[in-house]
């Protein structure tokens, strides 16, 4: 896959993968997605923000193929292929009996590709991390970020067209949560990546997304769209600027929103 | 008082010393108490032998025991051979079936749902009752110990791997599933490692069933000759009430669990040092 030298600016992106008035029904009656549109172009970094059981991580299932939806079509353009994807979960999700290069090597093995035919790939991928001198590492000898760095150059080494996180930094500290949005900011400047990134901190998807999606639960449907229209590179002083603060109560605001239309229907 | 002085002695910390003294006992006390423990108790032995004067047809003392064990050790060792090659035997093709029924369990939930319960049958039905009908039914008399070590080591190894094949992270085979891994890639990638401590804990607690299972397969089959293991020994010198060779041949049998144990052990560490919870020691 080729690169863009930039990323363009909303609005002039390439369509990637289209989600058209999708529903997901489990049981027969419980109603996990209700009519949900959404359109992701090259380049988007897309945060699902929205309270537990508004069904973001169902949508990051259907995405991903794990699930079908009950109705309704999500087509990729130009078709799918087969490490289109790369996913991170909120656990680092590792092979503890693997090593840190052997665990990376893990989308090219299924392949049916040997350790030394990507050797460059990993260490490219390692390097994009920061982690090309624990190669030989085993995941228990490594920090809980450290874990989520590793998961992260597994799902970039394949360089896909789009990168699925649902939650990846919710388990971590603080501190560390800031320095990996920091990392993730800059790997996405890097790569040109495309990301659906799902979350419930507010906080974190203005900072790293160009696209909240606002979800609302009972049934899980998209509420509400808020764009953050600041520019990248967001560094630690986009943290503390007033117009971060500024588009922080408009997601709430919108969250709220999103909230209120479920408890309105709750006591109707 | 300088801050950059280098010849500052080491800040001494009582707690940590204490510590530190406690430890280094504890290693010493780890190999040292057990030994001395069952040093005692030979000795007591021998004395209340000597005190009492219990004659050697009633029990025999240490010293004897090993006198016996010297003399006998033609016959004896050539019964402890066949003992062996029974459990170790058995062993094998308990691993070889347990890990194979374990793994068509995983392929086919129908598979498993057909089969799981003539194992669990087959495991709590008491060997000893069902030796006598295989020594009946199995002409070979060789097949027929192995058939019953079999019977009792299997089933810990096939309900360990089942579990162990069984408890692989959601996460990751979703992600198995999303890189489009197939059934035979899933299963040598991630379920077979997964199951890898789970099998070993099986393996273990077989390597120890297998034994008594030779041992107890012999005692049913009681017919001396040729091909005579450690318990047919055991059998013959109580009938002669040669007490001293029976306490040899006894010896040999829990020298060679002992042994199996310790092996399984060690196999165990060296598969899973470098990465098993239970084999990573932590500094408290």
């Amino acid at each position: 896959m080729t690169s863009p030298n930039t990323i363009p600016p909303m609005g002039q992106r390439e369509k990637l993968l289209d989600m058209v008035n999708i529903d997901k029904v489990f049981n027969g009656n419980v109603v996990a997605l209700k009519e949900m549109n959404l359109t992701v172009n090259q380049g988007d970094f897309i945060s699902l923000l929205g309270p537990s059981g508004c069904g973001k991580s169902t949508a990051l299932r259907l995405i991903s193929g794990l699930m079908r939806p009950t109705s309704g079509q999500i087509s990729w353009e130009g078709g799918q292929n087969s490490g289109d994807l790369g996913v991170v979960f909120q656990e680092p999700t590792l092979m503890p009996w693997a090593t840190v290069e052997q665990n990376v090597w893990l989308p090219f093995r299924l392949r049916g590709k040997s350790l030394s035919d990507v050797q460059d790939e990993i260490m490219w991928a390692l390097n994009m991390v920061g982690l090309e001198k624990f190669q030989r590492s085993y995941p228990r000898e490594l920090s809980g970020g450290m874990k989520m760095r590793v998961s992260i150059a597994r799902a970039l080494v394949t360089e896909p067209r789009l990168i699925l996180m649902d939650e990846p930094f919710a388990a971590l500290d603080e501190i560390t949560r800031h320095k990996l949005n920091n990392d993730l900011l800059d790997l996405r400047d890097k790569l040109k990546c495309t990301v659906i990134f799902v979350t419930h901190s507010v906080f974190e998807s203005v900072f790293l997304s160009d696209r909240i999606v606002v979800m609302a639960a009972r049934p899980g449907r998209v509420s509400s769209e808020v764009t953050v229209d600041a520019p990248y590179p967001r560094t630690e002083d986009f943290r503390t600027s007033a117009a971060y603060a500024d588009l922080c109560r408009k997601a709430s605001e919108a969250l709220h929103g999103a909230m209120n239309q479920h408890g309105a229907r709750a006591s109707a | 008082m300088s801050v950059t002085d280098m010849t500052t002695p080491l800040v001494v910390d009582e707690e940590e010393l204490r510590h530190a003294r406690a430890k280094n006992r504890e290693r010493i006390a780890k190999w040292v108490l057990p030994v001395v423990v069952i040093a005692f108790a030979i000795f007591m032995w021998d004395r209340v032998v000597v005190w009492n004067d219990i004659p050697h047809y009633i029990l025999p003392g240490p010293g004897l025991v090993i006198t016996t064990l010297i003399a006998d050790w033609g016959m004896l060792s050539s019964a402890l051979v066949v003992t062996l090659k029974i459990t170790l035997a058995a062993l094998s093709v308990a691993v070889i079936g347990g890990v194979g029924l374990a793994i068509l369990f995983t392929q086919s939930r129908y598979f498993e749902m057909s089969f799981y319960p003539f194992a669990v049958i087959l495991q709590v039905t008491p060997v000893v009752s069902i030796a006598p009908l295989i020594f009946i039914y199995v002409e070979n008399r060789l097949a027929g110990l192995l058939l019953c070590a079999w019977i009792v080591a299997f089933f810990p190894i096939l309900s360990n791997t089942t579990l162990g094949l069984n408890s692989t992270d959601h996460n990751l085979r979703d992600l198995y599933k999303i890189y489009g891994a197939t059934r035979w890639q899933r299963l040598r990638y991630l379920q077979l490692p997964t199951a890898l401590p789970y099998f070993l804990g099986g393996l273990r607690i077989a390597g120890g069933l297998s034994l008594i299972g030779a041992v107890v397969a012999e005692y049913v089959a009681g017919t001396g000759g040729i091909g005579s293991g450690l318990a047919f020994r055991i059998l013959e010198a109580g009938y002669r009430l040669n007490i001293p060779r029976m306490f040899a041949a006894l010896l040999l049998i829990a020298a060679t669990g002992v042994v199996i144990f310790t092996a399984a052990s060690l196999l165990s560490h060296a598969l899973l040092h470098k990465w098993h919870e239970s084999a990573i020691k932590r500094e408290s």
